[in-house]
């Protein structure tokens, strides 16, 4: 099943000229509408009228997180705040969050695309969804309750949290289909057996997973352990949220962009260069048809490779293989980014700490953990147990506040963590996904 | 009338507490008294030694972690009912205990309770206004 026959299956050549018109579109009014970009395409010399082919979106300059955060909060709104109806945002350095804005049309568009990702999937409005993405200023709890309205399905909206609570609607209201982090998916697997509920028998058959990495094996010990077809979305606030792109059911085999509403490339994250299709580089998306908050060129950090060769579920939008990494430093620990220097500047706030610290990212079964563990000076060491564990108690809390992800905070000694000469190599990964 | 302790971080592994002796007894440093307080992340180690100011130099010298702080010593007779003398006049005058520890002298008659209180000087001047020995520093580092 496809939600959108015509333009899901647009062919190539029409879809690139439909591209094309909304690029010229969308530059012409970033050009005229958003100060940055008028200063950014005049520093690169090209105007809007310069794209006569899809070719020349690649001399249009990039925008990066850094340029989110130097325009923060509304600075790269191309509408006035009155045209706004939603706000979200997403974790940034040093505790200030990356704004995006919707107009009403930027919502609907967004639920249409959502809904495409869940017929994708193989849904439709006969379907249940229960959706255990966080609902907030994150995108992707109110991403996928949108879509699945604009579907039509009956979506619980459970967000995160209250795992047992979570099972027992998943026994109760037999969802046939469920929204959430991969981990999450399989936390849930683990505590249902633990409380000795067959997880394999709830009437689960779908499984929509995303906002984190995840792998082949994992797909596989999800669909075991829930008895469910288990696929992959893609997604990210700054470019739309969840719904940007979307495995098909009947693929399997990468995530389809919707083409008709973005523009996707990979380059080298060092040089900036575009790397051919089929070869590994940094995703770049420019958005077609938002009007609050387009984005022209925008860095992901993502790695991923692109395909363009048709899927034998008949669409014909290029399809992304499965995040493979990161171009820079940044950590998705159970869903929420974590920057290093969001850390940094977290524990700095704190009188006697070092700037010496250690992030260690594990998996405890099926959730990610975090440990921290940051060196203290003679000044702040004391004789009393109680006021070590307040100061380990205030980082926790710090953290949390800042950052939203729970960590467990280890104070060692002064001098005790190795020493960098060039880039520290403070991150520790164990997780085997 | 105050006790001079050191303490020293250690974080929970083996070796830790091995080094911070060893440093001492190469030094020839004696230790008049210790406890080891844990958690399941660290340790502190509490020191009495009879020379403080060698003791902090060599441990700084290896990098470790260390603090120089204040604690009270009270020598009461070795026998029962001794120690409770002591937490019922600091219960009846409201001194908060943080952390206690004890030995028993070397003539085997009387017992040294070392204490950390919120208040310090309150402690003391309560021990010494109900006639208990409260010992000067001088004479715990001469034991």
């Amino acid at each position: 099943m496809i939600f959108n026959e015509e333009f899901e299956t647009l062919p190539r050549e029409a879809l690139e000229a439909l591209q094309l018109k909304r690029l010229q579109q969308v530059a012409g009014r970033v050009y005229h509408t958003v100060g940055f970009y008028k200063r950014a395409f005049d520093e690169a010399g090209v105007t809007p009228d310069d794209i006569r082919t899809l070719d020349d979106v690649r001399r249009l300059p990039f925008t990066t997180k850094q340029d989110l955060r130097d325009n923060y909060p509304f600075g790269l709104f191309a509408v006035p705040m009155s045209n706004i109806v939603r706000l979200h945002a997403s974790s940034g350095t040093t505790g200030k969050p990356t704004v995006v804005g919707y107009t009403q049309r930027d919502i609907e568009t967004w639920s249409r695309l959502m809904a495409r990702s869940l017929v994708a999937a193989g849904l439709t409005k006969n379907d249940i969804i229960h959706n255990a993405y966080g609902y907030g200023l994150f995108t992707g709890g109110l991403g996928v309750h949108y879509g699945a309205e604009r579907l039509g399905a009956s979506v619980i909206p459970m967000s995160g949290g209250s795992t047992k609570k979570q099972i027992m609607i998943l026994q109760d209201f037999g969802p046939t289909a469920i929204c959430c982090t991969p981990s999450y998916a399989l936390y849930l697997a683990e505590r249902g057996e633990g409380m000795g509920v067959d997880m394999r028998s709830l009437s689960l058959r779908v499984g929509i997973f995303g906002a984190e990495s995840w792998s082949e094996k994992m797909r596989q010990e999800i669909e075991d352990r829930l008895g469910i077809t288990a696929l992959d979305i893609y997604g990210l606030s700054e470019i739309m949220g969840p719904g940007v792109a979307m495995e098909c059911a009947g693929g399997r085999n990468g995530l389809h962009v919707f083409e008709d509403h973005f523009i996707v490339e990979t380059i080298n994250p060092e040089t900036g260069e575009n790397v051919p299709y089929g070869e590994e580089g940094e995703l770049v998306f420019t958005s077609l048809t938002k009007d609050a908050f387009p984005l022209i060129r925008y860095r992901t950090r993502d790695i991923s490779r692109l395909m363009k060769e048709p899927c034998r579920c008949g669409r014909t939008h290029a399809r992304m293989a499965r995040i493979s990494g990161r171009s820079d430093d940044m950590l998705i620990v159970r869903g929420v980014n974590v920057f290093p220097s969001q850390i940094e500047s977290v524990l700095l706030e704190i009188e006697g700490l070092e700037p010496h610290y250690e992030l260690i990212v594990d998996r405890e079964g099926s959730l990610d953990t975090l440990e921290i563990r940051v060196e203290m000076s003679g000044d702040v060491f004391s004789d009393e147990i109680k006021n070590l564990q307040k100061i380990e108690q205030r980082i926790t809390k710090d953290i949390k506040d800042y950052l939203g992800v729970t960590a467990k905070v280890k104070l060692v000694g002064s001098q005790t963590l190795k020493r960098f000469e060039g880039k520290a190599q403070r991150v520790i990964d164990k997780r085997k996904i | 009338m105050k006790v001079e302790q050191i303490s020293v971080f250690l974080e929970n592994r083996p070796g830790g507490l091995e080094h911070v002796t060893r440093v001492l007894a190469d030094a020839d440093i004696n230790i008049r008294a210790l406890s080891l307080a844990d958690t399941s992340d660290f340790g502190i180690l509490r020191l009495i030694v009879n020379d403080i100011d060698l003791a902090e130099k060599v441990l700084q010298g290896e990098g470790l972690t260390i603090k120089r702080s204040h604690v009270v010593a009270v020598e009461i007779p070795d026998r029962s009912g001794g120690m409770n003398s002591i937490s019922k006049v600091l219960t009846e005058n409201n001194i908060n205990v943080e952390y206690a520890y004890a030995f028993v002298e070397k003539s085997g008659e009387n017992a040294i309770i070392i204490f950390r209180f919120d208040d310090i000087d309150a402690g003391i001047v309560v021990l010494l206004e109900n006639g208990f020995t409260v010992l000067p520093g001088e004479k715990i580092y001469r034991l």
